[in-house]
């Protein structure tokens, strides 16, 4: 029991740990999308949960809200849209290329693990205090956050703002009845 | 002591399953899940080490992230769309007009 | 103002009309009243500032040297090194000088040069505008290249005088040149006198090789201050190829065969070119040049020798010729001949008087032998004319006058300067002259000979054209007529000179004690290099009158046997009968010792075959070498078409197909499948790491 509260961030971080890579498995493994999507869902709540372990309180709560509550809704009406014509049971689910595909991932994933283990990491202390703090003072990590997005990181901001906008354009152009992929149009629009 | 180098070593692993998914699978959707997967492996990075410099820009730009990838992820959508109207099917390896 | 300080006028005058005439007049055709004035304009005016210059320069000047007036530079070059070792400069300027000698030629030559032209105005009269403008401005351009011989100060002016009327003779000789043979006499000319030619141009580097100048009073002095006979050897060889230039202008042995052939000109032309002046450049030249022969006995026994066979060569030819101008012709190359003899002992004065006087009695001989071709229609043989007498009496009396001045009867002119000659003739074999006083007095007796035939066959021509009947025909005999004063003023003019000439301008004073007398010989003197010779009387007086009766004797002999001939005997049957006597004499004679053939023979036919042999190799051999080349080329170029095709057309095709497998493999990659360019992006990135662990760790 001591040992429990003693290292309880470890092993709540192991558990959350493991949970998130098995949703990242189940995206990887699951045939039919929808549960892939699920498996997906899972795997950002479990993300947001770690983020919550390094005292990032905004970044959880728009972790779930957007990714959770915004990107997997559309990628399940997408699913649903298209399952209609979804593929086949009896197709193949794997591209051919799958195993070459495992090698080359496994392998720069070995080679980044080099570097992780060879090399030094920037030097810190972190508590999470800073993360709170607002000219000094304590607050929250929203205001925080606020704080610094609306000032310092403005334009940055506006920045991503416009990227939303054209996003949203490209989005509305690509659903469009007319539109599309006709042979030899990719999308440019001619003068 | 759970320190930036768990987050590291955790974000690598989920980094090279959206890489590999990302390589691996037909479903052009299943192909965006595992890139919306890596995605979120970087910003995990970026706030292991928000936290460990106790500097708020990683989580600021985590913040940028995630907005960047809903926009990415809505085109995506957009894209499968377009494909299953033009191809009638959700096969990556059907979307090969490029050929050549 | 001193005109002869241009005496470089004197050629001018005569090249202005030359170009006036030979350019506008020629080209437009304008009418013979503006070429006659041009032309007579650019003689007279020759003549009359000649004159005046000369009297000038006679009353004001020093006789014993030269009056030198330089034009201009003509060539500089660098400085070369001559015989003793010294270098010279190459400095040659256009200069003009009026001293005795030049003064004697531009006296006469202005003067009959003038008269011919004057005659040319009648004779000429019935050609075309053009031709006649063309006839005159060749006229007018010999006056301008024989003045300027006579007129310059060293011997490259004197040498383009020199071939500029050798070049005008050949232009007149054949100026009817639409007549073949007419053009061919013309080419004779030049050519024969170019072989002269070379003679001089060597003279002329042999010159400045010895003495480093070229001018005749620095030449006159460096062979006077030469007393140890230091330039013996250059005085022979200078002397000896200024000589042959001299054979080939003055027509000796054995460049003598143009002369006849000229006659083919237009009358005048030989009366002015052949008689009077061009063929006297070469005397002019011995005379002007005396310092060489006068120190190389070489030299001055081969002009003697060569000059009195000449003389009498060519008078036994002149015996029995039928052509009036041919006689008139080999005439001329005997008188040549005594005046070289003069020159060869030592005589140039007696040569340079003989000059002028020739220069009177032949160009009225000339002239007058054209006013009776002219007459005859242009019949030239004697045997068809005669009688002419009554016809023609002013061109009879002058004919007549010039010709007894020929034959040598005193006191005309031709007597005088004649025995001016033989006298000196005979004094070389008496004083043994360097040794060579047999041969002198041989010469001396050729001499003799020759004036007897030259009385006999000048007789022979007076007697058969102008006495007896006339035997041409009725028809021509209607055409007979005496010629327009244009034509016979010359020829009184003529002979009251050939009259007076002589003893005017050289009295033979000391036939009769009287020293000093003979106005050519005080005034020549200074040109000729004396070396502390005595030059007194080496003949007594008897001896002296002894030879003038011998010389007329034997010229009255001469006329003697032609009136016995010719003019006692109509119909010529004494010469006839003589000739049938020795037919061979008589042949060998009248076909002048087939000397032209002889040449024909000896050196063209073999010339001829040289260069047909030579063509033979230019086609052969050059052309054979051209074309082997050609098909050399055509067989490497079809080796290299045969190369280019298979190899190097082969490597570029190999290029093409070596890209085009290649890229049918790396069309592989571009499949359009987005998940494999990813995995490629992957190994790609993975590759990367990898050599920077590799390089780093």
């Amino acid at each position: 029991m001591d040992f429990l509260v003693v290292n309880f961030a470890e092993i709540l971080f192991y558990c959350l740990a493991v949970l998130t890579v098995a949703g990242g498995i189940g995206v990887l493994v699951f045939k039919s999308p929808v549960h892939g999507a699920l498996s997906l869902l899972f795997c950002f709540v479990m993300v947001a949960a770690l983020f919550l372990l390094r005292h990032a309180e905004f970044l959880a709560a728009v972790q779930v809200l957007v990714y959770g509550g915004g990107i997997m809704i559309l990628f399940l009406f997408v699913i649903m849209l298209v399952n209609i014509k979804g593929l086949a049971p009896e197709q193949a689910y794997l591209s051919r290329l799958a195993p070459l595909a495992i090698v080359g991932g496994v392998l720069l994933g070995v080679l980044i693990a080099f570097g992780l283990v060879f090399g030094t990491l920037a030097s810190g202390h972190g508590d999470g205090t800073g993360l709170r703090m607002v000219d000094g003072v304590e607050i929250g990590n929203t205001e925080a956050i606020g704080a610094v997005l609306y000032t310092k990181y403005l334009v940055p901001f506006e920045v991503v703002s416009v990227v939303l906008l054209v996003a949203m354009i490209g989005a509305i152009v690509f659903g469009r009845r007319t539109a599309g992929l006709e042979a030899g149009e990719g999308g440019v629009s001619h003068d | 002591m759970i320190d930036a180098t768990h987050y590291v070593a955790l974000s690598l692993i989920l980094f090279c399953l959206g890489l590999i998914g990302v390589m691996m699978r037909r479903n052009f959707i299943t192909v965006l899940m595992s890139l919306e997967l890596m995605f979120n492996a970087v910003n995990l990075n970026l706030i292991a080490f928000s936290f460990r410099l106790s500097d708020l820009a990683g989580q600021v730009l985590a913040i940028f992230v995630i907005t960047v990838a809903a926009a990415e992820a809505a085109i995506g959508l957009g894209l499968i769309i377009a494909l299953v109207r033009l191809k009638d099917t959700v096969a990556l390896d059907e979307a090969d007009v490029m050929r050549g | 103002m001193k005109l002869y300080d241009f005496i470089w006028l004197v050629p001018l005058f005569p090249l202005m009309g030359a170009i006036f005439n030979g350019f506008v007049s020629n080209r437009r055709g304008l009418s013979k009243k503006t070429t006659q004035s041009v032309a007579l304009l650019g003689a007279g005016a020759a003549w009359i500032y000649g004159w005046a210059a000369v009297l000038q320069w006679y009353f004001t000047e020093d006789h014993t040297k030269p009056y030198v007036v330089k034009a201009f530079t003509w060539i500089t070059g660098g400085n070369l090194t001559i015989a003793d070792g010294s270098t010279a400069a190459v400095d040659i300027s256009a200069s003009f000088q009026v001293d005795p000698l030049s003064a004697v030629m531009v006296g006469f030559v202005t003067f009959v040069g003038f008269l011919i032209h004057l005659y040319s105005v009648g004779y000429m009269h019935g050609e075309p505008d053009r031709d006649y403008a063309r006839y005159f401005a060749y006229l007018n351009l010999f006056m301008f290249a024989m003045l300027t011989l006579v007129t310059g100060s060293n011997l490259p002016v004197l040498f383009v005088g020199w071939e500029g009327v050798g070049l005008c003779s050949y232009l007149l000789i054949g100026f009817y040149f639409e007549k073949g043979w007419c053009a061919a006499a013309g080419m004779k000319a030049f050519i024969v006198n170019r072989i002269g030619d070379f003679g001089f141009l060597l003279a002329i580097f042999f010159a400045f090789y010895y003495f480093g100048t070229l001018e005749f009073r620095a030449l006159f002095d460096a062979m006077a201050a030469d007393h140890g006979g230091h330039y013996a050897t250059a005085a022979t060889i200078i002397g000896l190829l200024l000589f042959v230039g001299a054979i080939g202008k003055s027509a000796q042995i054995p460049l003598f065969v143009w002369l006849p052939d000229a006659m083919a000109g237009p009358t005048p032309v030989s009366a002015l070119i052949h008689a009077a002046t061009m063929v006297t450049a070469g005397v002019y030249m011995v005379a002007r040049c005396n310092y060489f022969y006068q120190m190389s006995p070489t030299a001055m026994l081969t002009v003697a020798v060569i000059g009195g066979v000449t003389a009498i060569f060519s008078a036994t030819i002149g015996l029995v010729q039928n052509d009036i101008k041919k006689v008139l012709a080999y005439s001329t190359v005997s008188q040549l001949g005594y005046m070289f003899l003069a020159a060869g002992v030592g005589a140039y004065v007696a040569a340079i008087f003989h000059v002028v006087t020739h220069a009177f009695f032949k160009a009225c001989l000339f002239l007058g032998s054209g006013s009776v071709i002219h007459a005859c229609g242009g019949e030239q043989d004697m045997r068809k004319m005669g009688g002419l007498k009554k016809y023609m009496p002013t061109t009879y009396w002058t004919f007549w006058v010039a010709t007894v001045a020929i034959a040598g009867i005193p006191p005309l002119a031709g007597f005088v300067s004649k025995d001016a000659i033989l006298a000196k003739a005979f004094e070389a074999g008496y004083t043994d002259l360097n040794h060579h006083g047999g041969i002198y007095y041989l010469l001396w007796f050729l001499g003799l000979a020759g004036a007897a035939m030259t009385a006999f066959y000048m007789f022979r021509l007076v007697y058969m054209t102008f006495e007896g009947s006339f035997r041409g025909g009725e028809e021509a005999e209607h055409h007979l007529h005496e010629s327009p004063w244009t034509m016979t003023l010359p020829l009184q003019i003529l002979a009251v000179l050939s009259i007076i000439g002589g003893v005017v301008i050289g009295f033979p004073g000391q036939l009769f004690h009287l020293e000093g007398w003979s106005f050519i010989d005080r005034f020549l003197g200074p040109v000729v290099l004396t070396h502390g010779e005595h030059h007194g009387h080496a003949l007594s007086l008897g001896l002296e009158w002894v030879l003038v009766a011998v010389s007329v004797a034997v010229a009255v002999a001469g006329i003697l046997v032609a009136r016995l001939f010719y003019l006692k005997d109509p119909g010529f049957t004494r010469a006839s009968y003589l000739a049938s006597r020795f037919p061979l004499i008589y042949r060998l004679l009248l076909n002048k010792y087939w000397v032209d053939e002889i040449y024909a023979a000896i050196i063209i036919r073999p010339i001829l075959k040289l260069s047909d042999l030579l063509w033979e190799f230019d086609a052969r051999v050059v052309d054979g070498t051209v074309n082997g080349v050609r098909n050399m080329t055509v067989g490497s170029s079809w080796v290299s078409g045969i190369f280019d095709l298979q190899v190097v057309d082969g490597l570029v095709n190999l290029v093409g197909r070596s890209y085009d497998v290649a890229s049918r493999q790396f069309r592989r990659l571009q499949v359009g499948f987005a998940q494999g360019y990813a995995m490629v992006m992957v190994f790609g990135a993975a590759l990367l790491l990898g050599i920077f662990f590799v390089v780093n760790l």
